[in-house]
C-alpha cells in the first residue's frame, strides 16, 4: 500500500491556505444531519468537539474520566509556544517551523510542522477570547518566556498551570455547546472497539463504566483524541487512566501506527522511591535555569548528597555540553542522566536519581529570589518526598513522558481508515523523533481548533450522499460480540495475578530494553519476553468483581493492548537502525556517545500495519521529503 | 428570577443587620439604667413612654417583629434545605477542625437566643404593653421597677449572661457573614468588616451584660 | 508500618453501605495514600475479593478526580493537599484510618469511594464560559488586562473541581466551586458582558443540583487543594445582588 500524505502542492507557506480555500463545505442546514464521535476530551478532543458543534454538526463526546475537565492535558505545566514575536526578538513562523523540525531531529513532515507554526499565533487569540488568564505584563500586554531548545521568547504561560487553563477554556467551550444541545457528552465511557463498514469508520462500541452496559454509537466520522501511550511503561508522568486502547483497537481495524518507539523521557521528574510507586511526578523544566545537575564522581557513593564535597561532584552536563550545559534538550539530558546512573553514580535510596542542586543559585541570588521563582515547585517536592530542597539537592530522574509516535495520519489528520481521524498526541504527525518543550499543548489545540474544523467537514461533505449506517448494521453486532467476549474472558480468569502486576512487569521490561537507549540485543530480548508475558497474562490473570463498576476489568483491557503495543514498539525500534531524537540505538553513536542519524536509509516515517494476532506487523514507509530545510546534525556542545 | 437559597440568605442578612442596628438603639436607651437609681427610674420610664407613643418607633417596632420572625423562619427553611443537601452522614467526622465552632453552630446559638427572647418579651415587652403597670411620680408606667425586680434575682441574671454570650458569638459570625452575603469581597474592606464586627460585638455584648450585673450588685 | 483501615463499602447508590475493617502490612512511608490503597487492592485481588473502587487519575494534584474523607477530613489531615499528594509519612505505625467517600446529596455514591460529581459539569454548562466561538478571535493584545487582574483571575481559575469544598461544608454547599468560576470570568473584560446572566444561571443550577447554601464558615478554603479564597463567594454574592438589582 502506498501511503499518500495528501500534502497540497505549492509553496510551503501557501499550502494550508490553499487547502482551506479548496476544502469541501457542507451547507449549514445539512450539518446537523451529520454525526461525529470524538473520543477523548483533552485539549485536542474538547476543542475539536466544541468547534464542530459550533459549526452545527451533531457531536458525541466520550471520555473515561468522571468529567471532561480531567483529561491529562490538565497536567501540562510550562506553556504553549506561539510565533507572535511580541518580544520583537526575531521570531517568525519560519523560525518556529525550523526549531520544531530541528528539535524533532528531521523526522517530521515539513508541511505539517509549518502549519503548526502558522496556526500558533491564532491559538493565543482564541485562548484569550475564551478567558484563559495568560501571564501579563504590568501594562496589560501578554508576557512570554523562553523555553528549552530555542533562542527566542515565544512561550505563553499561565503560571505553572498552562495546560489546566487551556483545557478549562476548551472544556468550557464544550460545556457551552452541551448546554446548547449540540454536543452530548458521555463521561465514564470507554471506547472498546472501532466499527468499520465498507472500509470506512462508522462508529464505536463503548462501555459505560458505571453500568457495564456495552453501547453502540454510529456516526459519519470518528475522531480519536485519546492522547499518548507513555503509560505503557507503567511508571511515567502520565495519569493512571491514560491508555492506548482506542488507538490500538483502531490499529487492529486497519489504521497504521507510526514512530511507535519514539518516546520522550522527561529529565526532571521525581525518582522512584519504592516498589509500589505508581507515578513519577514531573517537575517543571524551568528548574534547570537555576539548578545544576550533578552526580558523585565516585560510583556507589554511600554518602548523603549534601555531604559530598564540591570537588567530588561531577557536573556531567556542564562537562559534556559546555554550550548548553544544564539547559541541554530533554533527550540529551535524559540520556546523560541514564548513562551516569547506569555507571553506578546514581544517588538516592534506589541509586536511580541525579542531583539538581540550587546551592549555587541560592548563594548568588539569595533564597528569597529562588523562592519567588520556584516556591510552588519546592513545596510540591517537599509534599511528595518530604525533603526541603532549599537545604539539600533535589533528586530527579528521567521518566517516560510524551509519545511522538501514534496513529499515522495524512495532512488532513485522517488515518488510513477513511473517516477515522486522530488528533493531538494520539497521532504522530508534528514532533518527529523528539518534541520541543511547550509544543504539545500547541499541537493538541491547533489540531482541534484550527485543522480538524476544516479537514473533517471536507470528509463529511461526501458523507451526505452516502447511505446512513445505523447501529443495527451487522458490523456493530460483530464488534460488540468481540468486546463482550473479551470482557467475559477477563471476568472468568482463573489466575492469581492482578492486571497491575503485568503492567508493572511490562513497564520495567520496556524501561530496561526499549527505554532511553536500546540495542538490537535488548530489543530482540524484549520481544521474546513480551511474548512470554502475554502468554502468562492469558493464564495467570485474576480479575475480581463483576461486570459493572470494576476498575480491575478496565485495567485488564488496557494492559492487553499494552502487551501488544509494547511489542510493536520494540519492532519499530529494532528496524530503525539509526539514532534520532528520543530513539537512541547503542550501536549508532559516536565514540563520545552522541547520536548518529542515518538520513540515507532512515529518512522516513514508519507505518505499521496489523496483520492479525500472532503475525508480524508489516512495515510501510512514508519517505520524508525536505525541500525547505537542510538536514543538519543536532549539536548542543 | 427563581427563588433560591442565596435569596433566603439575603433575607437572613438583611433582617440580621436590622436586628444589629436595633441592638445599638436598644443599648443606647438602656444605658440610662446606669444612672443613680432615682434618676434612672425617672429617665427610663420617661424614655419608655416616649418610645411607646412615637409613630416612627412604632414602624420600627413592626419591622423588628418582622425581622425576628423572618430571620427565624428563613433560618428554619435553610436548615431543612441543608439537611436535605447533606444526604448520608459521615461515620467519622472531624471536619470541625477547619472552621471556628460558633460559625458552624449559628442555629444552636440562634435557638438559645430565641428562647431567651421569649422570656425577655414576656417579662418586659408584654408587661409594658398589655398589663396595667403602676405609674411613677411623673405619671409614666413604671417599667424600671419591673426591671429592677427581675435583675435582683441571681438565677435571672445568669440566664441573661448566658444568653448574651450566645448572642455575642452569634453576632460575631453573623455580622461578618451578612457582609459576605451582601457581597463585600474586596480584601481591603473585608478586613475592616472583621474589625468592625469585633468592636461592635464587644461593645454591645459587654454593655448588655453589664446591666443586669449592675442592677444586681446595686441591690445587694 | 501496619495499619488498620476502616473503609466505606457500598455496592451501588441504591444499596446501603457500611464501614469494613482491613489490616494492611508493609506500608512504606514513601507511598502516597493512593498507592497504599493500590496495595490493599492488590492483596484483595490475591484473596479473590472485589477491590475498593476509588476515583483517581493524574496523581499529581491537578486533575481533581481523586478525593476521599480520610480520618473525617476532606483529602486527609494536611490542609490544601489532594488525596493523591498525601503521603503515608503523615501516618504512623498502628494507626487506624477511616476512609469514606465525599458525601453530599448532590454527589451520589457510585460504588465504595467513587462518587458522581456531574453536578459540577451542569453548573458550568449553566453559564461557566465565555461565548466565544472558534475561528476568528480578535488579536490577543487588543484586549489589555492588567497584571493584577490577570493574576486575580488566575487565582480563581485554578480550581480543580475536586469537590472537597462540598464535602467539607456543613451545608454541602458548592459556593466555592461556583464562585471561583464566576469571579474568574467576571474579572476579565472578555467575560464581563455575560456576567449578570452567568451568575444568575449558575446560582440557580447550583440550587437545582441540590447543593446547600453558604454560611461562611470558611472551612472550604482550608481544605481546597488550590487554596481558592472564600472571598470569591462574596464576589459571587456581589455579582448576584448586582444582577438582582440591575438585570432587566
Amino acid at each position: 500500500m502506498m501511503l499518500d500524505a495528501k500534502i497540497p502542492a505549492g509553496d510551503l507557506a501557501d499550502k494550508w491556505d490553499k487547502y482551506k480555500e479548496h476544502a469541501k463545505l457542507v451547507n449549514p442546514a445539512n450539518r446537523k444531519k451529520l454525526d461525529v464521535i470524538v473520543v477523548g476530551t483533552g485539549l485536542a478532543g474538547a476543542s475539536c468537539a466544541a468547534s464542530l458543534a459550533e459549526q452545527g454538526y451533531s457531536v458525541k463526546s466520550f471520555c473515561f474520566q468522571d468529567s471532561s475537565r480531567r483529561a491529562h492535558s490538565v497536567a501540562a505545566q510550562g506553556g504553549v509556544n506561539a510565533a507572535k514575536n511580541y518580544k520583537n526578538d526575531g521570531d517568525s513562523v519560519y523560525r518556529m517551523f525550523y526549531d520544531t523540525i530541528k528539535g524533532g531531529d528531521f523526522r517530521s513532515r515539513e508541511a505539517n510542522v509549518y502549519r503548526l507554526a502558522q496556526c500558533s499565533a491564532q491559538l493565543i487569540d482564541q485562548a484569550v477570547a475564551q478567558g484563559v488568564p495568560f501571564a501579563r505584563e504590568y501594562g496589560g500586554y501578554l508576557n512570554n518566556r523562553s523555553f528549552g531548545g530555542v533562542q527566542v521568547s515565544r512561550t505563553f504561560y499561565a503560571r505553572g498551570q498552562t495546560g489546566q487553563q487551556l483545557l478549562l477554556g476548551a472544556y468550557q467551550a464544550l460545556m457551552r455547546q452541551e448546554s446548547l444541545g449540540k454536543v452530548k457528552t458521555y463521561t465514564r465511557h470507554e471506547m472498546l472497539e472501532l466499527v468499520v463498514v465498507d472500509g470506512k469508520a462508522k462508529g464505536i462500541i463503548a462501555r459505560d463504566l458505571l453500568t457495564g452496559q456495552i453501547e453502540r454509537h454510529a456516526a459519519n466520522a470518528v475522531v480519536l483524541a485519546t492522547g499518548g501511550y507513555g503509560k505503557v511503561y507503567y511508571l511515567s508522568t502520565l495519569a493512571m487512566g491514560c491508555n492506548s486502547s482506542a488507538i490500538w483497537r483502531a490499529h487492529k481495524k486497519g489504521a497504521f501506527m507510526s514512530g511507535v518507539s519514539w518516546i520522550q523521557f522527561h529529565p526532571t521528574c521525581l525518582p522512584q522511591l519504592g516498589e509500589h510507586q505508581s507515578k513519577l511526578t514531573l517537575m517543571s523544566e524551568s528548574l534547570r535555569n537555576d539548578g545544576r545537575i550533578w552526580v558523585p564522581k565516585k560510583a556507589s557513593d554511600e554518602r548523603e548528597p549534601k555531604d559530598i564535597p564540591e570537588e567530588e561532584r561531577d557536573y556531567y552536563l556542564e562537562r559534556k555540553y559546555p554550550a548548553f550545559g544544564n539547559l541541554s534538550p530533554r533527550d540529551i539530558s535524559s540520556r546523560a542522566a541514564k548513562e551516569r546512573i547506569d555507571a553506578g553514580c546514581g544517588v538516592g535510596a534506589m541509586k536511580n536519581a541525579v542531583c539538581l542542586d540550587f546551592s549555587k543559585a541560592i548563594k548568588e541570588q539569595g533564597k528569597e529570589k529562588i523562592k519567588e521563582k520556584y516556591s510552588n515547585l519546592f513545596t510540591m517536592y517537599e509534599k511528595i518526598n518530604g525533603i526541603n530542597a532549599y537545604e539539600q539537592p533535589m533528586l530527579i530522574s528521567p521518566a517516560a513522558h510524551f509519545t511522538m509516535g501514534g496513529l499515522w495520519v495524512d495532512y488532513q489528520l485522517m488515518t488510513t481508515i477513511p473517516g477515522l481521524f486522530a488528533l493531538g498526541e494520539a497521532n504522530f504527525a508534528d514532533h518527529g523523533a523528539n518534541r520541543l518543550g511547550a509544543n504539545s499543548l500547541l499541537q493538541a489545540c491547533v489540531d482541534g481548533y484550527f485543522v480538524a474544523p476544516y479537514t473533517i467537514p471536507n470528509y463529511l461533505a461526501d458523507e451526505l450522499k452516502a447511505e446512513k449506517v445505523t447501529t443495527d448494521h451487522p458490523a456493530f453486532e460483530e464488534a460488540e460480540q468481540v468486546v463482550k467476549a473479551q470482557l467475559d474472558r477477563f471476568l472468568q480468569s482463573k489466575g492469581t495475578l492482578s492486571a497491575d502486576y503485568f503492567h508493572k512487569t511490562l513497564g520495567k521490561l520496556l524501561y530496561d530494553k526499549c527505554g532511553l537507549s536500546r540495542s538490537k540485543e535488548s530489543l530482540t530480548q524484549a520481544i521474546t519476553d513480551i511474548k512470554q508475558l502475554r502468554e502468562s497474562f492469558k493464564n495467570d490473570l485474576k480479575i475480581t468483581g463483576d461486570g459493572t463498576v470494576n476498575s480491575e476489568l478496565e485495567k485488564a483491557g488496557r494492559v492487553t493492548d499494552y502487551l501488544e503495543l509494547g511489542e510493536l514498539m520494540c519492532y519499530d525500534a529494532l528496524t530503525r537502525e539509526e539514532s534520532c531524537g528520543a530513539h537512541f540505538r547503542e550501536e549508532y553513536q559516536t565514540p563520545d556517545g552522541e547520536a548518529v542519524r542515518n538520513d540515507q536509509d532512515f529518512c522516513f516515517v514508519s507505518a505499521w500495519e496489523w496483520k492479525g494476532s500472532g503475525a508480524e506487523e508489516e512495515l510501510h514507509k512514508e519517505p520524508l521529503v525536505f525541500e525547505n530545510v537542510e538536514l543538519a546534525v543536532r549539536s548542543y556542545k | 428570577m427563581k427563588t433560591n437559597s442565596l435569596q433566603y440568605k439575603l433575607w437572613m442578612s438583611g433582617t440580621g443587620l436590622f436586628l444589629c442596628f436595633f441592638l445599638v438603639i436598644h443599648l443606647l436607651g438602656n444605658l440610662q439604667l446606669f444612672l443613680p437609681p432615682d434618676r434612672a427610674r425617672e429617665q427610663f420610664n420617661w424614655y419608655s413612654h416616649l418610645l411607646a407613643g412615637n409613630i416612627i418607633i412604632e414602624i420600627i417596632a413592626y419591622v423588628l417583629y418582622a425581622s425576628i420572625i423572618g430571620h427565624t423562619v428563613y433560618a428554619i427553611i435553610l436548615t431543612v434545605k441543608k439537611s436535605k443537601a447533606n444526604g448520608t452522614k459521615y461515620v467519622y467526622d472531624k471536619r470541625g477542625v477547619s472552621s471556628v465552632w460558633y460559625s458552624r453552630n449559628m442555629g444552636l446559638l440562634g435557638t438559645i437566643i430565641f428562647l431567651f427572647l421569649i422570656i425577655h418579651f414576656k417579662d418586659f415587652w408584654y408587661q409594658y404593653k398589655f398589663t396595667n403597670l403602676p405609674l411613677d411620680a411623673k405619671g409614666n408606667k413604671d417599667l424600671y421597677t419591673i426591671v429592677e425586680k427581675a435583675y435582683q434575682q441571681l438565677w435571672y441574671v445568669l440566664v441573661y449572661e448566658v444568653a448574651l454570650i450566645a448572642l455575642g458569638f452569634h453576632l460575631l459570625h453573623g455580622f461578618f457573614s451578612a457582609a459576605r452575603t451582601l457581597g463585600v469581597f474586596h480584601p481591603k474592606y473585608v478586613r475592616w468588616v472583621k474589625v468592625v464586627g469585633w468592636v461592635y460585638t464587644t461593645v454591645i455584648i459587654l454593655g448588655f451584660m453589664a446591666m443586669p450585673v449592675y442592677v444586681y450588685l446595686n441591690s445587694l | 508500618m501496619r495499619l488498620k483501615l476502616k473503609i466505606w463499602r457500598q455496592e451501588a447508590a441504591t444499596q446501603p453501605g457500611a464501614m469494613v475493617d482491613y489490616m494492611l502490612d508493609d506500608v512504606s512511608e514513601h507511598m502516597s495514600f493512593l498507592e497504599m490503597i493500590d496495595l490493599l487492592n492488590e492483596t484483595l485481588v490475591g484473596k479473590g475479593e472485589r477491590v475498593v473502587e476509588f476515583d483517581h487519575d493524574c496523581r499529581e494534584g491537578i486533575c481533581g478526580q481523586c478525593g476521599m474523607m480520610i480520618n473525617g477530613r476532606a483529602h486527609g489531615p494536611l490542609p490544601n493537599t489532594t488525596t493523591c499528594q498525601l503521603h503515608m509519612r503523615s501516618f504512623k505505625d498502628g494507626d487506624t484510618i477511616y476512609i469514606e467517600p465525599f458525601r453530599a446529596a448532590a454527589f451520589p455514591i457510585v460504588r465504595d469511594l467513587k462518587i458522581d460529581r456531574s453536578g459540577f459539569d451542569r453548573v458550568i454548562q449553566a453559564g461557566g464560559f465565555i461565548s466565544a466561538s472558534t475561528g476568528q478571535p480578535p488579536e490577543a493584545n487588543s484586549i489589555l488586562i492588567s497584571h493584577d487582574v490577570t493574576e486575580a483571575a488566575f487565582d480563581a481559575a485554578a480550581c480543580i473541581g475536586c469537590g472537597a469544598c462540598v464535602a467539607t461544608c456543613k451545608n454541602s454547599s458548592a459556593a466555592l466551586f461556583t464562585s471561583a468560576k464566576i469571579t474568574h470570568l467576571a474579572l476579565l473584560p472578555q467575560g464581563k458582558l455575560e456576567a449578570a446572566d452567568r451568575v444568575v444561571n449558575m446560582v440557580d443550577q447550583m440550587e437545582a443540583e441540590g447543593f446547600g447554601h453558604c454560611s461562611n464558615t470558611e472551612a472550604c478554603e482550608v481544605e481546597c487543594p488550590q487554596s481558592i479564597s472564600v472571598l470569591h463567594i462574596a464576589r459571587m454574592n456581589f455579582e448576584y445582588n448586582k444582577a438582582l438589582v440591575m438585570k432587566p
